[in-house]
């Protein structure tokens, strides 16, 4: 297509959208509203998805030894746990190095160490994952083998419940994609019903430049430069509208104790890039099929 | 029906049926038009005059028999190429049909925006045009703040502007006052002295007695035997 009759439609487009401004106020508000919603599902999503990530790479296994166990034993158990496909290293802690970390750790509380007579802690192993190991199913094949050696009386992996979120996370997501798919339907159908409004409006004016000799193409490419616009324009006020919601949520969540805890940040620029493709190609297919439905020479 | 010389006619109609569901109303139509022929289609009201030059044009597709448009298989034609075969016509209707939405200089515009003309281009041909109808001072005008007469000469300068082959003008006088009409018939006259084969539908009998070219009369649908080829202001009775 030429430069020049592509800013002949892109002026009939701008000429078209300012003469209806409300109707396509109104489409491009709705639009906007739809991708607020889907925008916001993906700010949640990136933000559980680091959240998830941090404790993943800190998942350890933590293996109790059998209180029986010698010294040279333990030098065969590490070897025997270094072994095993995932591991990345195994560091031993002795009961006393373990009791003198907690007296550290529990300074304050110190009388509850006093009549202590013999120290209850037993050996263990701290055993560190490669990151390709982080995975729970692959967390969970490493224990079961760690506990099968017959030194260890018990593993324990704190973030077991890591794997319980993960599952919930993963039924979020799905169902967020469902629902970002009727989202995105549901701005394609206001996009196809507003044009298509448009379109009986202009019925006649089609018929008559249609026997002046105009062609499908010269007709339908206002009215497409018109959906890829309103789809722009919804897309980005969806997402200013998000981030507008997003600073005023983080400047709260700040002040509290979540800022330790979990570090929000906005949504990347290339999944916003994304949101704002997907916002004018839902422009695009509205147009496409309300044409599809209404013009025939 | 066939009244011309077949190499030299710009359109050919052979056995041209067109069936509505409930009637007939074209009946084995039989015509040829040869380039810069000025030919008028007369009869009554709804005799098929109108749907006549429907079919040239393709706002409807014949029901049987074939069509030519300089060469051009009307039955055979590909659906993209409607367009293009459009601008070979510039049609006068008898409703106007002026885009209300659009300026005058806007609705003559379109034409040549269409057939992917330069603006520069667009705006010498357009005013000159406008010229011609004496319209120039009221192009930035709406069709709905001009009177019949202004805007049939409107409805003209579109279908001109393109410098189209043919003129199809469906009643062009229909709904005008006498001195309307005769501007628009002068204009027509004018166009069709300078090589634009000329069609009109009329059942205007002045229009008939004033302009000199062939008369073919429809009759429900038939083409009857009444073609008579006037010479200068000839005193006819149909």
């Amino acid at each position: 297509m030429k430069a020049g009759i592509l800013i002949f439609f892109i002026k009939r487009a701008v000429q078209d959208i300012i003469s209806n401004r409300f109707l396509n106020a109104i489409t491009i508000i709705t639009i906007g509203l739809s991708i607020l919603i889907v925008s916001a599902f993906s700010l949640f999503f990136v933000n559980i998805n680091d959240l998830l990530d941090s404790w993943r790479k800190g998942v350890r296994i933590i293996a109790y030894l059998d209180p029986h166990t010698g010294q040279p034993a333990v030098s065969d158990l590490k070897k025997q746990v270094l072994q095993i496909e995932g591991v990345s290293a195994a560091h031993f802690i002795s009961k006393d190095k373990a009791l003198q970390q907690l007296k550290e750790r529990l300074k304050r509380q110190s009388a509850i160490f006093e009549n202590l007579r013999e120290n209850p802690l037993p050996d263990i192993f701290e055993i560190r994952l490669s990151p390709s190991a982080q995975e729970w199913e692959k967390v969970e094949i490493i224990a079961s083998q760690i506990e099968a050696l017959p030194e260890v009386e018990s593993v324990e992996y704190g973030q077991q419940w890591i794997g319980r979120i993960t599952g919930i996370f993963n039924l979020l997501r799905f169902t967020g994609t469902a629902m970002c798919g009727v989202f995105f339907m549901a701005s394609v159908f206001i996009v196809a019903n507003t044009i298509r409004l448009l379109f009986f409006s202009k019925r006649e004016e089609f018929e008559i430049m249609q026997l002046v000799g105009a062609t499908d193409g010269f007709i339908k490419a206002p009215y497409y430069i018109e959906g890829i616009l309103q789809g722009t324009f919804g897309g980005i006020l969806g997402l200013i509208a998000l981030y507008i919601s997003y600073v005023v949520v983080v400047s709260n969540v700040d002040q509290g104790l979540a800022s330790a805890f979990i570090q929000i940040r906005f949504l990347p620029i290339p999944i916003a890039l994304a949101i704002i493709t997907a916002s004018i190609f839902s422009g695009w297919l509205g147009c496409y099929l309300s044409f599809k439905k209404f013009l025939t020479t | 029906m066939t009244d011309t010389n077949p190499e030299n006619s710009i359109i050919r109609l052979f056995h041209v049926y067109k069936r509505y569901a409930s009637h007939s109303a074209l009946i084995d139509i039989s015509l040829d038009v040869a380039r810069n022929e000025l030919l008028m289609v007369t009869g009554p009201s709804g005799a098929g005059k109108s749907t006549l030059l429907k079919l040239l044009y393709l706002g409807e597709s014949a029901s049987e028999g074939q069509i030519l448009i300089d060469g051009i298989n009307l039955a055979r034609i590909n659906r993209s190429r409607i367009p293009f075969l459009r601008r070979k016509f510039g049609i006068i209707f008898q409703d106007y049909k002026l885009i209300p939405s659009k300026t005058i200089y806007e609705n003559i515009a379109l034409v040549m925006e269409v057939a992917g003309y330069k603006s520069s281009f667009i705006q010498k041909k357009v005013s000159s045009v406008l010229r011609t109808v004496a319209m120039e001072d009221r192009l930035n005008a709406y069709p709905q703040s001009l009177s019949g007469g202004e805007q049939q000469r409107i409805a003209f300068a579109r279908a001109v502007v393109g410098d189209p082959q043919i003129i199809l003008a469906d009643e062009p006088t229909g709904s005008l006052d006498t001195d309307s009409a005769n501007i628009i018939m002068s204009l027509l006259k004018e166009f069709h002295a300078r090589g634009t084969t000329l069609i009109i539908a009329t059942h205007d009998k002045s229009i008939l007695r004033k302009t000199q070219g062939r008369i073919v009369y429809l009759n429900e649908g038939r083409l009857e035997n009444k073609t008579i080829t006037i010479d200068k202001k000839p005193a006819i009775t149909l």
